[in-house]
């Protein structure tokens, strides 16, 4: 398990970094924690010339006020997302989506801005960025340019990132109440998800007054559950309505998974029942 | 797919400086070399073991800056003017409460209640395990058994680990 021989650079500023990849173009690749980018030199499904390791740039390792809401900097991990008291109070689905990472090592190094820059499709991050309506801040050479989520991530390890452009931050815009939760089945050697669904929801007088429903791990790509949402919005959250709102999930896309841990069937199902089960935790959260 | 290459396979050597175990260790490496082998085969510190070498088994845990990480997931040069603890390292302090001074409370509790039984997997889980006494120093069963998700154990079934884990939670003065 021998990468391909490579330099490394470790610039001392975001400017430096993103002038190395300017030189080297595609040749390069950024390194952040490395959980996903380590694993794939290994098997030499990545050979970059040049790693530019961006994981001790100044003022990026830290969970920032952002207007109403917050910034998370490419470099912070899902450990720190765990503990940050900012992201408790703020943006409590981000919290509770962080400790269904991996384990405690990948959780230690891996960040959530290298997760969406990989762009796994059985990553978590998607799910609860989705909800969160987050904005992707990208810099290059030609400047800062900010994409949604829902823009940013392409498909399946493809994002609209250029190769000489980084992620300096993702922003979620506005704070959000405790009504959230993320559910998951684990892949049981890594922890990625077969499925995950994240929600996040506020309630008026009983009825649902606005939900978001992330779901990832189990088509080529993380989306929101429009249909469903919208069968939820307004109408009074008991587990039938929510149970005969979820079977839509089979509606929302048409490109689910199959693969040896699980067939597209049984992804749909997984989703249809994590879906229910995600609404209920939000609702008792 | 694996790509092919018109340059050949070599790379500038990089120069760095690690405090390893508490000592400053200076080394030219190739960027490509990983942690776990710096540490096996450049300084023979083979207390740090090689499971499956895909980031799966966590017998590679070592501490970097107090954060246990799988060393064969991290490149030595990743760890340049950092500080590393292995297995070898962490006995030392004799400062650390609870500590004999001999062992870490970590590392008696697998010797007081039979944490192990071939011992491939225990360096690791040892770093695991102080790495979650550091966080949670009064944890759960439920805890431990999620504080070394990242650690495999092919021969204890994990119950001796568990009260090995307790035993040492009790020692640091947390159970
Ligand atoms: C054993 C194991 C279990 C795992 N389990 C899970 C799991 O359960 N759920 C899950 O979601 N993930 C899981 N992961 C993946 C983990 O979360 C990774 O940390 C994450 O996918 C990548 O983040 P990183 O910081 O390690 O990125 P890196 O590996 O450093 O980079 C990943 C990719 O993104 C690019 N990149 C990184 N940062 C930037 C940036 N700021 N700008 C531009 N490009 C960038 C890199 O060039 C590379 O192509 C697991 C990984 C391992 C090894
Ligand atoms: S050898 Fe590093 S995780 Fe198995
Ligand atoms: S004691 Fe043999 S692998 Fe754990």
């Amino acid at each position: 398990m021998i990468p391909v021989a490579f330099d490394y650079h470790r610039p001392r500023t975001l400017e430096e970094a993103v002038d190395i990849l300017r030189q080297y173009g595609d040749e390069a690749k950024v390194l952040a924690g490395g959980h996903s980018l380590i694993p794939a030199l290994k098997l030499r499904l990545a050979a970059p010339k040049v790693v530019v390791d961006i994981s001790r740039l100044p003022g990026l390792s830290e969970v920032r006020r952002s207007g109403s809401g917050l910034s998370i900097g490419a470099g912070v991990t899902h450990h720190q997302l765990m503990v940050d008291p900012l992201i408790a109070k703020l943006c409590p689905l981000i919290a509770r989506t962080a400790p269904e990472i991996g384990d405690v090592q990948v959780r230690n190094l891996g960040t959530l801005v290298g997760s969406i820059c990989h762009a796994d499709p059985a990553a978590d991050w998607p799910a609860p960025l989705l909800a969160l309506e987050a904005q992707v801040v990208i810099v290059g050479p030609e400047g800062e340019r900010t994409l949604h989520i829902n823009e940013f991530i392409e498909g399946m390890l493809t994002t609209r990132l250029a190769g000489h452009e980084i992620v300096r931050e993702v922003v979620i815009p506005r704070a959000y109440p405790a009504s959230c939760a993320y559910k998951k089945i684990r892949q049981s050697a890594s922890g990625f998800a077969i499925a995950g669904v994240a929600v996040q929801l506020e309630k008026k007088n009983r009825k649902c007054s606005s939900i978001a429903i992330g779901v990832t791990g189990v088509a080529q790509r993380a989306f929101r559950a429009r249909l469903i949402e919208k069968s939820l919005q307004g109408a009074e959250l008991d587990e039938k309505t929510i149970a005969q709102a979820a079977r839509q999930v089979t509606e929302e896309v048409n490109d689910f998974l199959s693969d040896l841990h699980a067939s597209a069937a049984y992804r749909a199902a997984l989703a249809q029942v994590l879906v229910q089960r995600a609404v209920l935790a939000a609702l008792a959260a | 797919m694996p790509m092919p290459r018109s340059t050949p396979s070599l790379s500038k050597k990089l120069a760095i400086s690690v405090t390893v175990n508490g000592g400053e260790v200076r080394r030219e490496v190739e960027p490509r070399l990983l942690l776990l082998h710096f540490l096996r085969d450049e300084l023979g510190l083979t207390g740090t073991h090689c499971g499956c070498e895909t980031s799966i088994c966590g017998a590679c845990t070592v501490f970097l800056d107090g954060r246990a990480v799988k060393s064969c997931t991290l490149l030595a040069a990743q760890a340049d003017r950092r500080q590393i603890t292995t297995i070898e390292g962490l006995a030392a302090p004799a400062h650390q409460p609870g500590s004999s001074g001999k062992l870490h409370p970590v590392q008696e509790g697998f010797w007081e209640c039979h944490g192990l039984q071939c011992g491939f997997c225990t360096p690791g889980m040892i770093i695991s395990a102080a790495q979650l006494l550091e966080r949670a120093p009064n944890p759960s069963e439920e805890e431990i058994r999620r504080g070394l998700e990242g650690n495999l154990c092919r021969c204890t079934g994990y119950q001796h680990i568990v009260e090995a884990v307790r035993y040492a939670a009790r020692k640091l003065g947390g159970g």
